[in-house]
């Protein structure tokens, strides 16, 4: 049903971009074919690199016309095959709209592009005395990127995902319209919150151009605690008791030995401490030593009355770098340990992470596969990976069938989600369905007929 | 096998700014911490107590509020440490420094090797080591990597010299100062840190020195005077290499060979 991309078309597309702006062939990096994830893998009929609002209006209005795909990429760090092009057609890179618009202090917020990465972002605004709060740990995705699968990070505990940070967009729709969604305002009662939908579309909806961000004052303290324990169980039982004590650090990381060990190759750097089975990391943040001071030992204190081995602090810039570059490349290291992998982003009840954790330990040992595991303990999303190693070919398909199918199983059986902030895109769409049943599903369908009624953009991904 | 470590307060950010009249560091509310590269020596330290026994101390000079690093060395794992604090010690330079801390450590006890950082992240001049070794007439090997066997007067100790590596036989008692980035310093305890008491921590000062010549400490003491200090100036360049990828890597190429970084 869709148009291939003519001649006709990339010169239309190079009128619009420029040719150096538009590439087909050899021209284009097979890394285009993929995302993060890999193993869902297609090349567009041609690759374009659009910088404003207006060109994107543009090239829509022709996609729109013509019937071609659509889909948009921002720097490709994505684990679902969601900017993976996988009905061809035009793969919009918006990498070049990487402006930071404005910082308005009066309001506390920043207006970016999206193709400016979550470093430079953080960067800017703490320059300027602000933080802006979700903190995905791949920090060179870019803002569009997160915001298209509302990333949540580390310091979600505290100051929630990237939904709660974002006040208006700008969009191209499918047929070329621009439109504004929400506004520079603090509060939003009027209407359907369009805004939300698009917040987490994974780019099915319309296209993101433009972004306005809410910012908070740059907390002036902050320091980590490294708390081990002797066992998994144990580390992960601490967090709804500290929860219970009506302190709430900014991060509540877990952490096994294992994968530290594998951040520790990865890196060529030892980590300060492996000498226990199991960490929890947590972060403290506010504005005064006093306070952060006052939260970190209660929250020591805590930790050493239900059985932690020591908690160890962390308040330096080199403590923290030590720490937190190993947490930082998890991912990596993971993925550097095995010939491939596959990764389950669960979000489960915080009180049921341990049972979910416990699972996927009993799960290895069936299946005789290695399933590494970090995560954000604090908001019960767990990044667990199953490693495919020394499997054949059949082998691996079939492991990771039935260990996606347990684990997907066990998440819903605790109350919990497919996805905690990966997102769905294509690799996961399966388990959505599977969990959310017919009329969810139908009404995600409706949705994205309302927006995209030729189903051009980013078709085949979340919820088809 | 008792070791000392020489450690240093210094501004927990490169960010301090410096009064334009009076060329004074402005401290205030600016935090501090322990010099980054002393950490590396405290953690040779404690390795090493670890392989071969023993016990670690650590020293400082400073002002009173510099028993905050000690208490940090010894929720480390040092067993105690002492502050060499008083006003008569106050605007010393490289050799009234070194040699205010030889008198401490003649006075802190008998140590079969003392350890230093590299440098400090405020001073920057990596000299106090070496004139302490000297104030105290024994041998000093700088940029040591590692500490790999112990004897019992002396030890072998590998040094970077650039574009080599030394390995040394070094008779102790000896003052080493160790590189940057050898290892990866433990963190301090809290459970430790509850348990820290005041009889861990000496505090002398003039008066507990055997040199009680005022001349040679703090300013009197110094050889140097500091005509200005102001802070560095900050290199905010950046570069983009644009092109495919072959083009980006020969540019890259080029940039490292240019300013001969390899």
């Amino acid at each position: 049903m869709y148009k291939k991309v003519t001649l006709d078309d990339i010169k239309v597309l190079q009128g619009i971009l420029g040719e150096e702006n538009v590439l087909v062939g050899d021209a284009i990096s097979p890394d285009y074919a993929h995302d993060e994830l890999g193993g869902i893998e297609k090349m567009p009929e041609v690759l374009i690199r659009v910088q404003t609002t207006e060109e994107i209006s543009l090239v829509m209005k022709l996609a729109w016309e013509k019937t071609i795909p659509v889909t948009v990429r921002g720097s490709g760090t994505g684990l679902v095959g969601s900017a993976v092009p996988v009905c061809g057609g035009i793969l919009m890179e918006t990498t070049k709209m990487n402006k930071i618009l404005e910082l308005d202090s009066d309001n506390l917020t920043v207006t970016v592009q999206p193709g400016v990465l979550l470093m430079e972002l953080a960067a800017f605004v703490e320059e300027n005395d602000f933080l802006y709060p979700p903190d995905p740990g791949e920090k060179s995705a870019t803002i569009g990127g997160n915001i298209s699968t509302n990333a949540g990070g580390m310091r979600a505990v505290k100051y929630g995902v990237t939904r709660d940070y974002v006040r208006a967009l700008t969009v191209v729709m499918p047929n070329g319209e621009i439109v504004q969604l929400g506004a520079k305002v603090a509060k939003n009662s009027s209407g359907y919150s369009l805004k939300d939908l698009v917040i987490g579309s994974e780019g099915t909806l319309c296209i993101i151009t433009e972004a306005v961000l809410e910012v908070i004052p740059l907390p002036k303290v902050s320091l980590s605690l490294l708390v081990p324990f002797a066992d998994m169980k144990s580390a992960i039982e601490a967090v709804p008791q500290i929860f219970r004590s009506k302190i709430t650090p900014t991060a509540i990381e877990y952490m096994s030995r294992d994968t530290i060990l594998f951040a520790e190759d990865y890196l060529g750097k030892k980590f300060p401490d492996t000498k226990n089975d199991a960490y929890i990391l947590l972060t403290f943040d506010g504005n005064t030593d006093a306070q952060v001071d006052a939260d970190m030992k209660a929250v020591a204190d805590l930790c050493l009355s239900i059985g932690a081995l020591d908690a160890y602090i962390v308040d330096t810039e080199e403590r923290k770098k030590s720490v937190w570059s190993a947490r930082g490349a998890f991912l990596e290291a993971i993925k550097a340990s095995t010939p491939e992998m596959d990764e389950c982003d669960v979000v489960v009840p915080v009180n049921r992470v341990d049972e979910f954790i416990k699972f996927t330990h009993a799960l290895a040992d069936e299946m005789k596969v290695r399933i590494p595991s970090f995560g954000h303990a604090g908001d019960g999303n767990l990044h667990v990976y199953i490693c495919r190693d020394s499997l054949n070919d059949a082998d691996w398909k079939q492991t990771l069938d039935t260990c996606f199918d347990k684990m997907y199983q066990k998440a819903e059986e605790l109350g919990g989600l497919v996805s905690g902030e990966h997102g769905i895109g294509y690799a996961k769409k399966e388990y959505l369905k599977k969990q959310l049943g017919t009329v969810p599903i139908e009404m995600m369908q409706g949705i994205k007929k309302v927006f995209d009624e030729k189903n051009i953009l980013n078709p085949e991904k979340i919820c088809f | 096998m008792k070791i000392l470590v020489c450690i240093k307060q210094v501004p927990g950010s490169s960010n301090v700014e410096v009064d334009p009249v009076t060329g004074v560091l402005k401290r205030d509310g600016i935090q501090s911490k322990m010099n980054p590269y002393d950490l590396y020596a405290i953690e040779m330290a404690l390795s090493l107590t670890e392989q071969y026994g023993g016990s670690v101390e650590v020293i400082t000079m400073g002002p009173p509020q510099a028993k905050g690093i000690i208490t940090e060395a010894i929720c480390m794992g040092a067993k105690k440490g002492s502050v060499l604090s008083d006003r008569k010690f106050a605007g010393a330079d490289v050799l009234a420094t070194a040699y205010t801390i030889s008198q401490g450590i003649q006075k802190a006890g008998e140590f079969d090797v003392i350890l230093c950082g590299k440098q400090t992240t405020d001073g920057d001049t990596a000299q106090v080591g070496a004139e302490v070794s000297e104030f105290l007439g024994i041998p000093n090997v700088a940029n040591v990597l590692s500490v790999t066997n112990v004897a019992d007067d002396s030890i072998i100790v590998t040094a970077s010299l650039d574009d080599k590596v030394a390995t040394m036989n070094i008779k102790m008692p000896c003052l080493l100062s160790v590189d940057g980035d050898i290892n990866s310093p433990r963190l301090p305890s809290y459970k430790v840190l509850q348990s820290v008491t005041d009889d861990l921590i000496d505090i002398y000062s003039f008066s507990d020195f055997a040199d009680q010549n005022p001349d040679h400490y703090g300013l009197m003491g110094s050889a140097t005077q500091v005509e200005r200090i102001f802070p560095p100036e900050k290199n905010a360049e950046k570069r983009s290499i644009s092109g495919n990828a072959d083009e980006q890597s020969e540019g890259l190429y080029q940039l490292i060979r240019e300013r001969k970084l390899v």
